[in-house]
């Protein structure tokens, strides 16, 4: 895009090129914003209430003076609060994240086993919504105060109204124990087997082995909780799509491409649709968020084997180290995302980066 | 956007034709209906909510309209008590969203420098996080109680109305009738809480409404995890989850999930028609379609 008159024009400092610039100042936020994730786990760990000696060690053994001062010592509970964390943070930069009192495994080695299936889920949901929450908030907006604008104004409420746990369980009923119509529980059918793991996206995988069969499956076991998980973020973008929209279109240079004659397509998808992505993208990075909560509820239904179940037993069965890990690992996740999101956004818009 | 006190004037004077609307009519409607019943459930409700006395898992019919659950308690007089443990914990938790997250925001925005610095930086490390893992998460290390699982929505809901209502406060602060308060010796307490917060308040109060909604499903959401109300406690989202052990008698998870879903979308729709009334942005787009 280039450069009209009124835009200002990029403060010449150390000769480092803008973009650079935002894109360093973005990426040391992130780093800032992560090592203050590991802070709030870490002091969260410490108010528990419960000792965690008594958790992790036999009966016995706790009986048994020598063998509590030498379990204290070796997990550095003998020291100061501020030598702890770095202990702490020390094994989260080395990937410690701790061993699960309920696997009585690493939590980082459980949550590797989980983590692609639940960005298989997550990432099914957000292609859903931003297709489907972008075209109905294009329609409202353009059909503005007529039928449609309100009847999708009701649906796209009640979308961000459902409560996501029970829906699930509705759908898992209706479709699957009535209708017969979805495959239940997993990621497929475990009678075909799964395809070599490449990427742990089991559709990715199917393809790429060429097994039809199996990814036609894990498409089939991906929609119900897809939709599930996406009612909500549909039901938000539809909403700041049409604002978004509405906004744009009563700028000027709509007005001025309108009066020049251009076809409604052209103006929609050069004009419109291009300013609006930008503040829309913003706003799908901070659904993301509210995708990755939703699997914790989600999840548990359908027995889909990612973070979410794992956070969801992990919570009930207050294993806290896991609990922990869950909180550390999806908070960075987000955080990357929105990382992507803050770029883009800098590369699209040019008058980001330039603030 | 600016919020003066000559401006409340305008206020008051769009509300009553925002309330003419049909969304915000049966938003209304349902919430006083859930009012009603939650203060009228032992009166209203045809059985104790926690005596075992029924035959279990009867299906919905004549005696126990909504069905019974796997102890044989009444479904119906269920969901009606649970409107008592929810709606209450639900306002109580957006008012305590609003005075800490308010005060905190209004401190950050009026005194600025470090004060702000503090403040706000604690919040973004809170938005960093998605909110149901961080509630989570904070709910499993005070502790699984209903007290706790409110405690937990509350360090997650109290940035939004920080940042808007520093936004707000930093708008007015440079105004000159804040300016000649101070200039006239008001205390910084006092310029706060004359000048400057009647100032703010119109906006934070829609978002508490529009908020409302989020923490009634995010309350439920733990207690369905097993991090809120303990049992027998007829909570709302703890029925849900007793209904997925269940799941082939669906109205055991089913009525208490419409409950809240029922109750969440009236406030949205009372929400969405106050926000429409109250936005410049939107109501700049009114008069454009008026001319």
């Amino acid at each position: 895009m280039p450069a009209t008159d009124d835009t200002p024009r990029a403060p010449r400092r150390r000769g480092a090129h803008p973009l650079a610039r935002f894109l360093i100042r973005r990426i040391l936020l992130a780093l800032l914003l992560a090592w203050g994730i590991t802070l709030v786990t870490f002091v969260l760990t410490n108010l528990v209430p419960g000792d965690p000696v008594a958790a992790n060690l036999g009966q016995r053994a706790l009986g048994d003076p020598a063998i509590v001062a030498q379990w204290r010592s070796q997990h550095g509970l003998d020291k100061p609060l501020w030598e702890q964390y770095l202990l702490h943070l020390q094994g989260v930069v080395h990937g410690d994240l701790g061993t699960s009192q309920q696997s009585h495994r690493p939590v980082s080695q459980d949550l590797a086993e989980f983590v692609p299936a639940t960005l298989e889920l997550a990432g099914a949901a957000i292609l859903v919504s931003l297709v489907l929450g972008v075209a109905f908030g294009v329609i409202a907006a353009l059909r503005r105060d007529r039928l449609a604008d309100h009847a999708l104004r009701v649906l796209s409420l009640i979308g961000i109204s459902v409560p996501t746990f029970w829906l699930a369980l509705v759908a898992f009923y209706v479709f699957f124990y009535r209708l017969q119509i979805t495959p239940g529980s997993g990621r497929v059918d475990a009678a075909l087997g799964s395809a070599p793991a490449v990427t742990g996206l089991q559709t990715v995988d199917a393809l790429l082995a060429g097994r039809g069969d199996i990814f036609g499956s894990a498409v089939g076991h991906l929609i119900t909780p897809a939709l599930v998980l996406a009612l909500y973020t549909i039901g938000l973008l539809t909403r700041f799509t049409r604002s978004a929209v509405l906004e744009v279109l009563g700028q000027d240079y709509v007005r001025a491409a309108r009066a020049k004659g251009l076809p409604g397509r052209t103006i929609l998808f050069r004009y419109v649709l291009r300013s609006a992505l930008v503040p829309i993208i913003t706003v799908a990075g901070l659904a993301f968020g509210s995708l990755l909560s939703g699997t914790v509820l989600v999840e548990a239904i359908f027995a889909w084997p990612g973070v979410g179940q794992y956070a969801y037993k992990s919570a009930t069965t207050l294993d806290l180290p896991a609990v922990m890990g869950v909180g550390l690992v999806v908070g960075v996740v987000y955080l990357v995302i929105n990382l992507i999101v803050d770029v883009l956004y800098g590369v699209i818009d040019p008058r980001v980066r330039l603030q | 956007m600016k919020w003066d006190p000559l401006a409340r004037k305008g206020l008051t004077g769009r509300l009553p034709e925002a309330w003419r609307q049909p969304l915000a009519v049966v938003g209304g409607v349902i919430a006083i209906v859930w009012l009603v019943v939650a203060l009228a459930a032992p009166v209203l409700a045809p059985h104790d909510p926690l005596a075992q006395d029924l035959p279990r898992l009867a299906a919905p019919g004549p005696g126990h309209w909504f069905g019974t659950d796997q102890l044989g308690r009444d479904i119906l007089s269920r969901v009606m008590h649970g409107a008592r443990v929810s709606i209450p914990l639900t306002l109580m938790l957006v008012a305590l969203s609003v005075l800490v997250g308010g005060l905190l925001g209004a401190c950050a925005g009026y005194f600025g420098r470090w004060v702000d610095e503090t403040i706000m930086r604690v919040a973004d490390l809170v938005f960093a996080f998605p909110t149901v893992i961080l509630a989570m998460v904070v709910a499993a290390a005070l502790g699984a109680s209903l007290t706790n699982a409110v405690l937990a929505v509350l360090v997650v809901a109290w940035p939004a109305y920080a940042r808007v209502t520093r936004g707000l406060v930093l708008g007015v602060r440079e105004r000159e009738f804040v300016l000649s308060g101070r200039l006239l010796g008001f205390s910084a307490w006092r310029s706060l809480r004359v000048d400057v917060l009647p100032n703010v308040t119109g906006p934070v109060l829609v978002l508490a409404t529009l908020d409302i909604g989020t923490a009634l499903l995010l309350l439920s959401g733990l207690s369905f995890l097993g991090l809120g109300a303990k049992p027998p406690s007829p909570e709302w989202g703890a029925m849900v989850a007793s209904g997925v052990e269940v799941f082939d008698s669906w109205w055991v998870a089913t009525f208490p999930g419409l409950a809240i879903l029922t109750v969440v979308l009236a406030f949205n729709f009372l929400g969405d028609t106050l926000r429409d009334a109250l936005d410049p942005r939107t109501a700049r787009a009114i008069k454009e379609r008026a001319l």
